[in-house]
This record gives C-alpha cells, structure tokens and sequence, in this order.
C-alpha cells in the first residue's frame, strides 16, 4: 500500500472537520510552504518527525562506473531527511 | 523554521485562525507516521517519497575503542526528494 495526496488530504478532513475542498486546498498549501522555505535554503525541523535539510556539495570528480569516465560534478544543492529519533523508536518498537 | 513556524506561515496564507492551521498541520504529520508505522510508502507528487528500509543485524565496531559489538536489525525512514523539490533547492 502507498499512501497518496489524497490520503494525506481524507486525513485532514476525516480529523480536523472541514470540507473535502478545504482539506485539498490546505495540503497543498502545507508543502508548498514547504518547497518554498527549502527553496530558500532554509531547514525544517518537525518535532516527532523529522529534519529537512538543504547542504551544499563542493564540487567533485565522478566517473561513469559504466564506461570508467571521469566527469567533473559540479557543486549542488542537495536536500537530506533525518527522521526523528522518536519516530525511529516508534518504528523499532 | 520549526513546526509552529510552519502553522504560523500557513494560518497567514490559507487565511484561518491559528488554531485551525495547528490541527491540520498535525493531521498531516499524524496521518504519515500512522502510514509508516504500518509500514506503508507514501508519495507526494513533486515533494517526495517515503519509505521504510529494513536494516539487517551486523557486527558492529566501535571506532574509538576497536571493541566489537553486535547491532541489531533496525527500520528507518528513507526520503527521496521529488524531481520538482530537487529541482527548486538546486536553482
């Protein structure tokens, strides 16, 4: 089983009572909030959750492990995820 | 930001009180642990997905002191960014 938009938006509805258009209409707006504020490079901490976290890569020799050729990576952005220790525990019982 | 910043940003730009910004961001947390505490995956469609990876035991060391130790099996929360989030942190 996966768990969509629309099951996260059936939640908000079935939880917080409001009517299935508002429930959409709010979820989309809570991660939109949340690529814009990542946009700007800043991290979201959610307590019970967990981390996101954008960290710059310097730049860096990669090769393709197909052919053996070497390519320079440029420096990036990249975004990282660390899962709450509490979630983790809920996990592992 | 932290999750009452993210309620305070969002109560601003849904236009609702702040009260109602606070149960929907914690339906919408809620509702993703409850997914993967079933071990189920969740997609979002331009932000991510989540899954549970599934760690075997090992033998561990401890990198101070060289003394072995036994790790157990563990699950954790693995996240992939979506194209259009990996795209936007990278612009």
């Amino acid at each position: 089983m996966t768990m969509t938009k629309a099951g996260i938006v059936n939640s908000v509805y079935e939880r917080v009572g409001v009517t299935k258009k508002e429930a959409s209409d709010y979820v989309e707006a809570v991660f939109e909030t949340m690529k814009e504020t990542l946009e700007d490079g800043d991290s979201i901490k959610v307590s019970g959750f967990g981390k996101f976290e954008v960290r710059q890569k310097g730049e860096r020799v990669g090769r393709n492990p197909r052919t053996g050729v070497e390519i320079m990576i440029p420096e990036r952005k990249v975004l990282r995820f660390k899962v709450s220790q509490v979630l983790k525990d809920d996990l592992n019982n | 930001m932290t999750k009452s910043e993210l309620i305070e940003t969002l109560a601003t730009r849904i236009d609702v009180p702040k009260k109602r910004a606070e149960d929907v961001v914690n339906a919408v947390f809620d509702s993703m642990k409850d997914a993967l505490l079933e071990n189920e995956r969740i997609e979002i469609r331009g932000f991510g997905s989540f899954s549970i990876r599934e760690y075997r035991a090992k033998q561990g060391r401890n990198p101070r002191t060289g003394e072995t130790v036994q790790v157990d099996e563990k699950k954790s929360v693995h996240f992939k960014a979506g194209k259009e989030l990996r795209e936007r942190v990278d612009s």
